[in-house]
């Protein structure tokens, strides 16, 4: 394993790998002092084109607990404003020659590109609508933890699915575990042909009562360019999970940031059924557990470039 | 390849006895120690010497387990192949005013201690630590010394010091394994 980019190219063992090594960061995190050595001396960049909290700042809370040095872009207030392209960019921050980069991108296949301009080791923290697969990584941490193993388990993800590449990526790694998957929301948010991937679709809530873990998604009106839903009000008629639709012995999921009252009513988030703040907790010693497995396990410092240094593949356009 | 036998079951009985001993003569409180294994046969080995601490002085000290991953000083390098399990560290009391006695199973060139003593501060700071191994067979890169010492092996650099013990491997022992050469039928 080389760079993280997508759930699609893990093994079973190696996501195994990841959540038992977090189980380490876990007890590290319980210290009075939670940080260890591991990477002194190293540079993790991090990159966000994209708006984030939880993301960004655990996978740069991880990097320094790991003693990493870190460099912190948000495109928001660098050069990224004045038109520099993320090639340049890229170029520039190799400069500092990084162990890592952090990447979060709104097109699809950004972290791939990266991958293949740079000798650093990529993370993707989410591309466009393709995947985020450290979410998906922290949320099999978070329900091995509540459940154990995931074979046979039924696992409902609720609502904007067209949108969200937390839904590819979840998917992917529910089924990778044994899960069985059915994803749910209005027709307009569940692209066509997706049940070829071997998941259930629904277009309502009423077999919900099946699901052992509920897994709910925003309702990504930033990435809606027309209406995909009549209203919001409808939406959340319709699709809203609430104390009256939530069995007893199910759990919730949601990836955040949850637009309340819309695809989660308030008591939900805040009662006993809800994970979302272990997940966050997960975020931290999961993303420890990638750039430990990528770093200092996997993927070795990257070799010296032969020959030329700067010679290296530079593909243009056509993004993965 | 050759594997010669050094210790046996009851010859590593004796060896843990002595230094159960020796810890007790050092250290006249006992109610001040605590015993701090190194993963893997470290702590299987600090377990047994604290029945043994627990015998012979009717205290019962603290005990703790140390895993020493984050604190290698070859990250990147390589992490052992064969040690795909993941340990986490128990240290579970205050070491602020005690005695640690930290506990592995081979003394050789003495990074594993140096990187648990950097682990073990991170949990707070022991008042003195002590080093109990089973066997030293030389070869330093570091100044360590050992202040408890089952069996002291005299080895080549390039020779394995194999220790099975029962709770890991079904068996205690103690052998040396001759280095194989590259292409040689052994």
């Amino acid at each position: 394993m080389k760079h993280l980019l997508a759930i699609e190219q893990l093994s079973r063992a190696e996501i195994d790998a990841i959540l038992d090594r977090a189980e380490s960061f876990a007890e590290v995190s319980r210290r009075d002092i939670k940080k260890v050595p591991t990477l002194r001396g190293r540079t993790v960049v991090s990159l966000f084109y994209e708006a984030s909290t939880r993301t960004s700042s655990s996978f740069e809370l991880a990097a320094k607990r790991l003693s990493a040095d870190l460099v912190s872009i948000k495109a928001a207030g660098s050069s990224v404003d004045k038109g520099e392209s993320l090639k340049d960019t890229v170029a520039t921050l190799s400069a500092y020659d990084p162990a890592a980069i952090v990447i979060r991108h709104p097109h699809a296949g950004a972290a791939q590109l990266v991958a293949e301009w740079s000798d650093a080791v990529v993370i993707n923290a989410g591309d466009g609508k393709h995947e985020h697969p450290s979410q998906a990584l922290l949320d099999l941490f978070t329900l091995r933890r509540q459940l154990g193993a995931l074979d046979g388990k039924r696992i409902w993800i609720v609502g904007d699915v067209l949108h969200s590449r937390v839904a590819r990526s979840n998917l992917i790694a529910f089924q990778a575990m044994g899960a069985q998957v059915t994803l749910c929301g209005p027709p307009a948010l569940i692209p066509r042909g997706i049940e070829e991937l071997g998941c259930e679709v629904s277009h309502s809530l009423d077999g919900l009562g099946e699901a052992d873990v509920v897994y709910a998604l925003r309702l990504q009106k930033e990435r809606m360019k027309e209406s995909f839903v009549p209203s919001i009000r409808e939406y959340a008629a319709n699709f809203q999970i609430d104390s009256r639709r939530l069995g007893a012995r199910q759990l919730l999921m949601h990836p955040g940031p949850v637009n309340r009252g819309v695809e989660l009513s308030g008591e939900v988030i805040d009662s006993p059924h809800s994970l979302i703040s272990e997940q966050v907790a997960s975020g931290l010693v999961v993303r420890m557990a990638i750039l430990y497995e990528l770093l200092a396990v996997g993927g070795a410092h990257p070799a010296p470039a032969e020959g030329d240094p700067g010679e290296r593949p530079t593909p243009m356009g056509q993004p993965a | 390849m050759s594997e010669k036998v050094v210790l046996e079951r009851d010859d590593l009985r004796r060896k843990l006895q002595r230094i159960a001993h020796e810890i007790v003569e050092a250290n006249p409180d006992p109610g001040g120690l605590a015993v701090v294994g190194i993963h893997t046969r470290g702590a299987v080995l600090a377990r047994r010497l604290h029945a043994l601490l627990r015998e012979l002085t009717d205290t019962e000290v603290p005990i703790g387990d140390i895993d020493i991953s984050f604190y290698r000083d070859d990250v990147g390098a390589k992490e052992p192949a064969d040690q795909p399990v993941v340990h986490a560290s128990h240290i579970d009391f205050d070491l602020a005013g005690r005695t640690v006695v930290l506990v592995d199973d081979v003394l050789f060139t003495g990074r594993t201690v140096r990187a648990a003593i950097e682990a073990l501060f991170d949990y707070g700071r022991p008042e003195r630590m002590q080093l109990a191994v089973l066997c030293d067979r030389g070869h330093r890169e570091l100044p360590i010394r050992p202040d408890y010492v089952g069996q002291n092996l005299p080895t080549a650099h390039g020779e394995r010091v194999n220790v099975r013990l029962e709770e890991t491997d079904d068996v205690d022992e103690v052998t040396i394994s001759e280095p194989q050469p590259v292409g040689a039928a052994s």
